[in-house]
């Protein structure tokens, strides 16, 4: 039973770990340029995005999930948010940043993707 | 009496920096249309990318077809050259795709959704249904006979093919689940996916490890549970189907703005009618409209007369008379005469694509009421996981035998009957609806902090002119106070207002056109704030204004104050007129109240809302108008820049003030003020910045935003308390609390059920939005 126990609470650790604690590889937004950020089956992909700091920056979104969560995209810090048809690539105008992270999520916040921006304040 | 002359016509200032940001948007390209011989066409069936190359080679050996593009990210082709689409959509089903043409009007946009969406809802039932004709008969025979266990060989043969049954309705109709949740988990978030596939999974698997290997278990454990599997997939398939059925209709309001606008125009071109499509009408465009044909784009009426409906944009019932000159709106219907207009906006500059554009943005943002829903939203899930471990083991630890199968029922019953999506959906749901009721009441709220702080109103200042009044005044009495001839008067002060629009000055000038009385050149032109104005027109010194200026310029008026005084007491405006330091007049200008003024006032009143007026004319006046339409506290001769420091004081009392103006001088006021309320007619560019604008003139827009906002911030709230009860009791109760108690634990298929409907719910009750009436009485 002992070890039984400490493998759930092992289990428990590695979900802690795994969701909150593990900082994913960030893609950068040239290859988000080249490539729309794709949201499909639950999640953005790629989810994570550096964007340097004090540059506007565009971001590209094609929905391929026919899901209703998928269709809005928001950016609560940025107070943008858009709707996302099927199908159709949508650009998104960011404004110039100061480097933090600014995540992006669906309107009920299952679908979720960071961006990191990065350079001098 | 103040005279607020002459201030520039420029747009309201952004609010607070709490307005919604609209992103800069490109549906890049395409969608087909066709215009300077582009045609974009949509393409179904390219599956790879080596189609690209396919398609763009049929395209090209069509004859006329100059070059051919392909986004093989959106599944458009762009096509250069002067041929039909009819040849290019046969040319790429030659190639072994299919291909359509639509215009990208928003209305296609629309429909394409209507038709994917339907696709969905349709593919979501039939993975329904056959996921619950393996789950319903399993469980019918769990419940009758009682017996789901492996004992025997047959048993295990038999179970086995039940199992490999389930998995193939796992792959089949739970599909999407599975590589949701893998995907998801690549990404290091989990979503309702997760919870989905790992209840469902781990209940699968159990069973599969009680078939393939029952020796391994106590007998007593050697329980299957292919059925809540099944029924699981089944239900929550059901659910989706429900909750994408219940928000399509979430979304009425914005389709009827969209499904305003016509497809096509008939334009006037080289003297001869054409209908064109919408997407084609330029600026500049003649277009002609025939009774009962809806105004394509936004336009000045340069030939014909005629009655328009705008009620769908403003709410305003009674048609609007057209004549030449006047501008119509898009969207609005043409109801007895036939006229052209000329084309000023088109596109996505139209009034209508503002307001659908602004409508839309609306109905995506969230007031602060949701921000709690939205952090636990971001912990839901991992912390569900972790209290499904948690509950195994305590099963595991302290549970009665068998207390591994006790053990997978409540981690898979937890699992499951958590809803991250009521809570995700119980703000944005009754936004989406409160938003687009009020829209359709003439009432466009800017964003969800707006909604919610108009349900918090308690003070609610309103402008005098132009707000209370019509704002269109006009001249009713001239008084000499010397050897002047009144035509004389009339036509130097008509001279100097020349240049304002200040609905005062227009008063003047149009009262002196219809005296057909030539306007003069004005030499020299001062405005002092709040005041008035002094000019010199043919060597004349020239003042006209308040009392104040008056007395500033030692003008000897003390013989005339009580006629001003009696004339402000008939809520009349009175101006002073002085020419080379002598009074020669006093110009009355009188405002005529809204029809509607007094019925809505008492209506804000009724609802316990501090109704204050704000005016920078004169007192007397101020009072006259006050008294008739009941308003006990007004404020009268103030300066635009102190009418933010009246709505100062007001915060500073503890109020929640709405302040409603005109957009224009009482910008300051709008933005200082908890709700900014503006006036427009429903093609004012100031919409875009006011927290509310109010599409008709009415007051009563200000009770039906405040009313509307109420109900939806109280449709939140109950949304909100239903997920939040559902969650806290439904985890507890699926994890076993009431065990030790009762002696009973949760079925997973009850789970399911409770978690697929508690979706369905949320959406349900935004939806009971759309039947809110505000009450006018």
């Amino acid at each position: 039973m002992m070890i039984i126990n400490l493998l759930g609470l092992a289990l428990i650790a590695l979900i802690i770990w795994w969701f909150w604690i593990y900082q994913p590889k960030n893609e950068s937004l040239e290859a988000v340029q080249h490539q729309p950020i794709k949201v499909a089956n639950g999640v953005y992909q790629p989810a994570f995005v550096t964007v340097p700091a004090n540059q506007e920056a565009t971001l590209s979104f094609i929905r391929t999930d026919e899901s209703p969560c998928a269709e809005t995209l928001v950016f609560p810090e940025l107070n943008i948010s858009e709707t996302l048809p099927l199908n159709h690539v949508i650009e998104i105008k960011l404004p110039a940043l100061t480097p933090g992270s600014y995540t992006f999520h669906c309107q009920m916040q299952m679908y979720r993707g960071q961006i990191r921006v990065e350079g001098e304040s | 009496m103040t005279h607020e002359l002459n201030l520039p016509n420029q747009p309201v200032p952004s609010q607070k920096g709490t307005g919604h940001h609209e992103p800069e948007r490109h549906e890049t390209e395409h969608k087909a249309q066709q215009q300077n011989n582009q045609t974009t066409l949509m393409i179904e069936g390219a599956g790879c990318v080596s189609c690209v190359g396919k398609i763009e080679g049929a395209l090209k050996q069509v004859p006329g077809v100059q070059s051919a593009n392909m986004n093989f990210a959106d599944r458009t082709v762009l096509v250069e050259g002067a041929v039909s689409p009819d040849q290019l959509i046969q040319a790429v089903q030659k190639a072994g795709y299919q291909a359509k043409a639509s215009a990208n009007n928003g209305v296609d946009t629309l429909e394409e959704k209507e038709e994917e969406d339907f696709k969905y809802y349709k593919r979501l039932l039939r993975d329904m249904a056959i996921a619950l004709s393996l789950g319903i008969p399993l469980m019918a025979y769990g419940l009758i006979t009682g017996e789901m266990s492996v004992n025997t060989p047959t048993e295990r043969v038999v179970w086995l093919i039940v199992g490999l049954l389930t998995l193939s309705v796992m792959i089949f109709s739970g599909k999407h689940f599975y590589t949701g949740a893998w995907k998801s988990f690549k990404n290091h978030s989990a979503n309702m996916d997760t919870l989905i596939a790992l209840g469902t999974g781990t209940a699968w698997l159990y069973s599969m490890v009680v078939v393939l290997f029952p020796e391994i278990m106590p007998s007593v454990a050697r329980h299957v549970y292919f059925e809540a599997t099944a029924m699981i997939i089944g239900l929550i398939n059901l659910g989706l189907a429900l909750e994408l059925k219940a928000r399509g209709r979430t979304s009425e309001a914005i389709k009827r703005l969209i499904g305003l606008q016509p497809k096509t125009a008939r334009v006037v071109r080289n003297g001869q009618e054409i209908d064109i499509p919408i997407e084609d009408v330029v600026i500049g465009d003649n277009v002609r409209v025939r009774p009962g044909e809806k105004i394509s784009v936004d336009g000045v009426v340069i030939e014909g007369h005629t009655a328009i409906d705008e009620s769908m944009l403003t709410g305003e019932p009674i048609p609007v008379e057209k004549q030449l000159g006047d501008e119509v709106i898009a969207g609005t219907i043409n109801k007895t005469g036939s006229l052209i207009f000329e084309a000023t906006r088109v596109g996505k500059d139209t009034a209508l694509a503002h307001i659908i554009n602004m409508v839309k943005h609306a109905q995506n943002s969230k007031p602060p009421i949701g921000r709690l829903a939205d952090v636990i939203s971001t912990y839901f899930v991992p912390v569900i996981m972790i209290i499904a471990v948690l509950s195994a083991l305590a099963w595991l630890n302290f549970g009665p035998e068998p207390s591994l199968a006790f053990a997978i029922v409540s981690a898979t019953t937890v699992l499951i009957i958590a809803c991250p999506c009521a809570l995700g959906l119980a703000t944005p749901m009754s936004v989406m609806v409160g938003v687009g009721k009020a829209a359709e009441a003439g009432v466009l709220i800017r964003n969800g902090e707006a909604l919610q702080t108009a349900s918090k109103i308690t003070a609610m200042v309103l402008d005098k002119t132009g707000t209370i009044t019509l704002g269109e005044p006009k001249v009713t009495d001239i008084v000499l106070t010397s050897d002047e001839s009144k035509d004389t008067v009339l036509q130097l002060a008509a001279s100097l207002e020349s240049g304002s629009e200040h609905p005062l000055a227009l008063a003047i000038t149009e009262s002196a056109k219809e005296k057909q009385l030539d306007l003069l050149t004005v030499d020299t032109f001062n405005t002092i704030a709040g005041h008035g104005v002094e000019a010199t027109i043919t060597g004349k010194q020239l003042l006209f204004g308040n009392e104040k200026l008056m007395i500033s310029k030692h003008i000897e008026i003390a013989a005339f104050v009580d006629q001003a005084q009696s004339l402000a007491a008939e809520a009349k405006t009175p101006m002073y007129f002085a020419v080379d330091g002598k009074l020669s007049a006093i110009i009355a200008v009188a405002d005529p109240i809204k029809e509607d003024s007094i019925a809505a006032i008492q209506r804000l009143q009724a609802n316990g809302v501090r109704v204050v007026m704000l005016t920078g004319d004169n007192r007397n006046t101020a009072k006259a108008v006050a008294e008739k339409v009941g308003i006990t506290e007004f404020y009268a001769e103030v300066l635009p820049e102190d009418k933010t420091q009246k709505v100062q004081a007001l915060q500073m009392e503890g109020e929640i003030v709405g302040m409603t103006g005109d957009g224009i001088n009482d910008a300051p006021a709008l933005a200082m003020a908890n709700v900014g309320f503006a006036i427009g007619t429903g093609t004012d560019v100031a919409i875009e910045s006011a927290d509310i604008t109010l599409m008709r003139g009415s007051l009563h827009g200000l009770a039906d935003a405040i009313a509307i906002s109420k109900a939806t911030l109280s449709n939140i709230k109950q949304n909100l308390f239903g997920a939040f009860v559902y969650n806290a009791a439904g985890v507890p109760i699926a994890a076993g609390i009431l065990y030790p108690v009762f002696g009973v634990l949760m079925s997973p298929i009850i789970a399911g059920a409770a978690m697929a409907f508690s979706s369905v719910t949320v959406v349900s009750n935004a939806n009971r939005l759309r039947f809110f009436k505000a009450n006018k009485s």
